[in-house]
């Protein structure tokens, strides 16, 4: 069956006060989804729900499908076959890996890139404020470090006040302290603008930090659905944190080293041959 | 104060900051591998030097008067050109050939590297027919287009175009082809329009490549000028050169080419000086 996939993305139904059924509620509804490159099978059947307000993050080794993924959603997968049902708000922004700004121009001219609206300048002002950036409107996107320019990606994306936020592994470049600057100020915005979040990521530590529910993907499909409660995000759970850490870290296939012994660069005469 | 101890390599000499003079100022240097602060004028140097080595050699006597006349004859008879009007006339003439052929060969290439780089129809029908100009030599259109217009002047603007448009497109075709895909896949998740992303992306994003092109296309289009007009014309700077070989009149030739240099340089220099202004963001070697 030769589907356009382009095709099988359409915007979901505006809500309609109060006759929404329970199934439009969904921010985000994804049913059956393969895709596939060339013979090899990247999602093999992804069913999954986001609702209004929630964040998610989707967990998984490299090449299990997260960012194929996150791709379908965003509408950029024109010339990868595929099938199964996406609904998706009408406005949705991404949050790429690299900042993705266009150099040749300003933060501002960044900021306002594709909004139509006549109070647009004022409101990319008032984001790359929101940002921590008031009055770095007029500069190059080279002058800005690597954590500055990932903000400036990310009051482009609220700008648009969007239903549902697309961020793939967005701090995955930033160095340690930053990222977690970053995971506060992603915190403060969302609880702010509160769109439906879907965060690609490969930190587990990230992931229980800054999500309501972990979602993680193996082989092309959802293996382990897990809720974070605010007790365990906060780590104010302790005890209740590192069990989830250690869930996560089995689903994704790595086996922690065992607690009791302090681990030591093995000697090389220790090993058998 | 206690001596602190200071790496063992050279310091780099003072620098001239007015408010920082008489402290210290002991540096470790790693070995600088760009080029340097730009300094201004200084593209002049190579140019004044050439005219001293030409001035010494006139002066001492080395350079034959009949192979190469003195700088100073060359000025002598600029002021006498100038006084009877014809070396003016004969520039204005010159000028507007060059700049109306350069401005519809840019505008010509221009346009066909926006349709080819923006539609895989456009590709299809444009990139093949422009490989195969380039790789004729312009200059062997002429005598077609003569048979065709005439000697008159859209035959020489002609020539001009035909050999203005082809650097433009190449390099403007080469900086579209080579925007980033990732600047397209942004431009489509924040909603960007067919006209907002050429505006906003494609334009921007090719315009290096453009002005790349358009420093080729200014060179040729004097290059191209200087063919038509010494080959059938009956005006222009070319003209009274060939006019001045019947006559054996060095001089005469030597201020065309004077002038070709000038002209050349001058509009070199506002191309990259209009480049600087409208590339601001970008930040390389030249800079």
């Amino acid at each position: 069956m030769a589907t356009h996939v382009g095709g099988l993305t359409r915007t979901a139904p505006p809500i309609s006060g109060s006759a929404a059924s329970a199934d439009s509620r969904a921010a985000v509804s994804v049913r059956g989804l393969i895709r596939s490159f060339g013979p090899k099978g990247v999602l093999n059947g992804v069913d999954l729900d986001i609702a209004p307000g929630e964040f998610v993050a989707l967990l998984g080794p490299s090449g299990c499908g997260k960012s194929t993924l996150l791709r379908a959603l965003a509408g950029l997968d024109h010339d990868v076959r595929g099938s199964g049902v996406i609904t998706v708000p009408d406005r949705v922004s991404v949050v790429f890996q690299d900042s993705r700004l266009l150099p040749w121009d300003t933060v501002l001219g960044n900021v306002t890139l594709g909004l139509r609206e006549h109070d647009a300048e004022a409101r990319s002002r008032r984001a790359l404020a929101e940002v921590g950036l008031a009055g770095r409107e007029k500069s190059w996107p080279h002058e800005l470090s690597g954590g500055e320019q990932q903000r400036v990606a990310l009051a482009r994306s609220l700008v648009r006040e969007p239903q549902l936020l697309l961020a793939d592994e967005p701090f995955g470049a930033l160095d340690a302290l930053t990222r977690i600057r970053m995971h506060g100020l992603l915190q403060d915005l969302v609880a702010a603008h509160r769109p439906a979040v879907l965060l690609v990521t490969h930190d587990v530590d990230e992931a229980i930090a800054l999500a309501h529910r972990i979602v993680v993907l193996d082989s092309g499909r959802v293996a382990t659905v897990r809720t974070v409660s605010p007790d365990v995000g906060s780590t104010a759970d302790a005890a209740g944190h590192e069990a989830l850490r250690r869930d996560l870290l089995a689903a994704l296939g790595v086996v922690p080293a065992s607690g009791a012994q302090p681990t030591t660069p093995a000697e090389p005469a220790a090993v058998g041959h | 104060m206690s001596a602190a101890p200071v790496l063992e390599r050279p310091a780099v000499e003072p620098h001239q900051d007015p408010a920082l003079a008489g402290r210290d100022d002991v540096r470790p240097t790693g070995k600088r591998l760009g080029p340097g602060r730009r300094r201004r004028l200084a593209w002049l140097l190579g140019p004044s030097a050439l005219l001293l080595l030409w001035t010494a050699g006139s002066a001492t006597g080395l350079l034959d008067p009949r192979i190469l006349s003195e700088p100073w004859t060359v000025v002598a008879t600029a002021g006498e050109l100038l006084a009877d009007g014809r070396l003016q006339e004969n520039l204005a003439i010159s000028a507007q050939r060059a700049l109306l052929g350069l401005f519809f060969g840019t505008l010509v290439g221009a346009v066909l590297a926006l349709l080819a780089g923006l539609s895989r129809v456009g590709e299809a029908l444009i990139d093949g027919p422009v490989q195969i100009k380039r790789a004729i030599p312009g200059l062997a259109l002429i005598p077609l287009l003569i048979l065709w217009f005439g000697i008159d002047e859209t035959m020489k603007v002609l020539t001009i175009t035909l050999g203005v448009f082809v650097p433009v497109y190449l390099q403007t075709h080469a900086a579209l082809r080579g925007i980033d895909l990732r600047y397209v896949e942004l431009a489509q998740t924040v909603g960007l329009s067919r006209a907002g992303f050429i505006r906003r992306v494609v334009l921007p994003g090719a315009l290096p490549g453009f002005f790349l092109g358009l420093r080729f296309a200014v060179t040729g289009a004097w290059v191209s000028l200087v063919v038509v007009e010494q080959i059938n014309a009956t005006s222009g700077i070319g003209y009274m050169m060939e006019l001045a070989r019947t006559y054996g009149q060095t001089n005469i030739i030597v201020l065309g080419l004077a002038v070709y240099g000038i002209l050349g340089l001058l509009s070199d220099g506002t191309v990259r000086f209009i480049e600087r202004k409208a590339l601001l963001w970008q930040r390389t070697l030249a800079g």
